[in-house]
């Protein structure tokens, strides 16, 4: 180590960090975690079935908007703009790039990934192990400055998904009714906590005091911005669990618990 | 109840060094800063070690214990198992001067790079007035006490000596920050903090945020609203519209 912490006229110290704790482990949790997902929306998106149950209407959040004429009867919503696709693109291509585009930018996720995938750095203070450093200067990491746009879409989404979940009510009342709400809520509540929106909303004012309304909406979405990491974290939970209860009831695996 | 601790520390200076053993006595309620003394006292006379308030307000001590920058004087003996070994190392980002001092000056350097508040030319000073909701967010940053913690920490800077020229680190983006959102302040400060502050650089890994004495939220609410600024200016086509078509400056 002739750079970093082995730089000269630093205290020569040849370990690449003295702690003593688990340091490793968050960084592992992070990839465990992120890989997981990764496995099971690649496996999800491409399978193109069990992602509609029309007796109860439950489309999951992989599938949707489902705009192709491939999609199954019923399932979309917003009609069939598109001819039939190839097995090998996804039902959801549409919104999926962006939703994935929104994660990817998250200034949370950023972290995630940075410490975890990239080891820059793996902990605080625990040397990583590359020679050269360029940060967000440089494509293809500059790129991190389009998180709005991602938001702006994310958002769009998240209307379509409140609008599947409604849309299910006109079936009548069930388990998968109230696991598709409270998966739309979170999701709600991750896309409205995020950095940009804080910016959006009123991070950029200099002045408060003269736009009252924007204050408000910059101090509500600030307690949620704190929980912001919960929520990613969350978010892929609910997602997972939202789409596999769909393909379970879609494939009659499990029946639907029907309230009335 | 008194006990007699393993601690670890390193001694030397900027052409060498090493870790030095060493079993001192620690009591009840003491802090490793009062271990350090004791030692200075006891075994090693000649051990350097800069600190002054021994209350956590000063900046003065900061060091690693166990490889995790902290402030000797607030990180307690009681943290420790009897048993366990304390290494205690000067910060590993800065030129070592000798044993627990470094030589921080990289941050007054960082610090003077920054042009000063600058309130509009037609306000004397004493008729500064401001709103409390306005000025809130600059009085977290003003909590910082200069114990240099964030930027030890900061790998930018820790691991590539060489983007110490170009990255003013978490402290300096923080007064940016603290500056830009200042009622008062008249000055751009956004295209400074990315070409000359560096701020590109900045990964947003939160390292500063976990060491911050004084728990201010550097990343969520001094870097990441600074990037965002920058992103507005820089890479928000529909922003630089807006602004035009509605005449709109950035002191909004």
């Amino acid at each position: 180590m002739t750079s970093g912490v082995g730089a000269p006229n630093r205290a020569s110290i040849s370990a690449r960090t003295l702690r003593t704790d688990r340091w490793w482990l968050p960084p592992l949790m992070t990839n465990l975690g992120l890989l997981t997902f990764v496995v099971y929306a690649t496996v999800r998106s491409f399978m193109g079935k069990w992602y509609w149950v029309a007796d109860y209407g439950y489309l999951t959040p992989f599938y949707s908007p489902c705009l192709s004429e491939s999609c199954l009867p019923g399932s979309s919503h917003f009609g069939t703009p598109l001819p039939e696709l190839p097995g090998w693109i996804p039902l959801g291509f549409v919104a999926l790039p962006f939703l994935l585009g929104f994660r990817l930018t998250c200034y949370y996720y950023r972290k995630a990934y940075y410490r975890s995938v990239w080891q820059s750095p793996p902990a605080c203070a625990v040397a990583e192990p590359h020679g050269s450093y360029s940060g967000e200067t440089r494509l293809p990491l500059i790129v991190q400055n389009a998180h709005r746009y991602f938001f702006y879409v994310a958002l769009l989404v998240s209307v379509i998904n409140t609008y599947d979940a409604v849309a299910a009510l006109t079936h009548g009342l069930g388990l998968g009714n109230l696991v598709l709400f409270t998966n739309v809520v979170l999701l709600w509540a991750y896309t409205l906590s995020c950095h940009s929106c804080r910016h959006i909303a009123g991070g950029r004012l200099k002045h408060f005091s003269r736009h009252p309304v924007r204050y408000r909406a910059w101090t509500l979405i600030s307690k949620l911005n704190v929980r912001h990491m919960q929520l990613a974290w969350t978010t892929l939970g609910t997602l997972v669990l939202t789409d596999l209860y769909v393909m379970l009831v879609a494939s009659e695996a499990i029946p639907d618990l029907r309230f009335f | 109840m008194a006990y007699k601790a393993k601690f670890k520390v390193w001694r030397g200076d900027a052409e060498s060094g090493e870790l030095h053993d060493f079993l001192v006595e620690v009591n009840e309620g003491e802090v490793v800063l009062d271990i350090i003394h004791r030692l200075q006292a006891t075994q090693a006379p000649d051990l350097a070690v800069r600190w002054n308030c021994k209350a956590g307000k000063c900046g003065s001590c900061s060091a690693e214990v166990n490889g995790r920058p902290r402030l000797l004087c607030m990180t307690r003996m009681s943290t420790f198992t009897e048993d366990e070994t304390v290494t205690v190392t000067p910060m590993r980002t800065f030129p070592v001067i000798r044993d627990l001092v470094t030589d921080v000056s990289f941050n007054y350097t960082k610090a003077r790079e920054i042009p000063s508040f600058t309130p509009p030319a037609d306000l004397a000073p004493g008729d500064y007035r401001m709103q409390q909701v306005d000025v809130e967010r600059s009085q977290e940053f003003r909590k910082c006490i200069e114990c240099f913690l964030c930027q030890n920490t900061c790998h930018v800077v820790r691991d590539h000596e060489d983007n110490k020229e170009s990255f003013s680190g978490p402290r300096f983006l923080m007064r940016v920050a603290e500056l830009e959102m200042h009622p008062l302040d008249t000055a751009d400060r956004v295209p400074a903090a990315q070409e000359a502050n560096g701020l590109g650089l900045c990964n947003i890994t939160k390292c500063c945020t976990e060491v911050c004495p004084e728990h201010i939220k550097i990343t969520d609410n001094a870097l990441i609203p600074m990037k965002e600024r920058v992103a507005d200016r820089k890479y928000d086509p529909i922003v630089w519209l807006g602004n035009k078509l509605f005449r709109r400056t950035t002191k909004n």
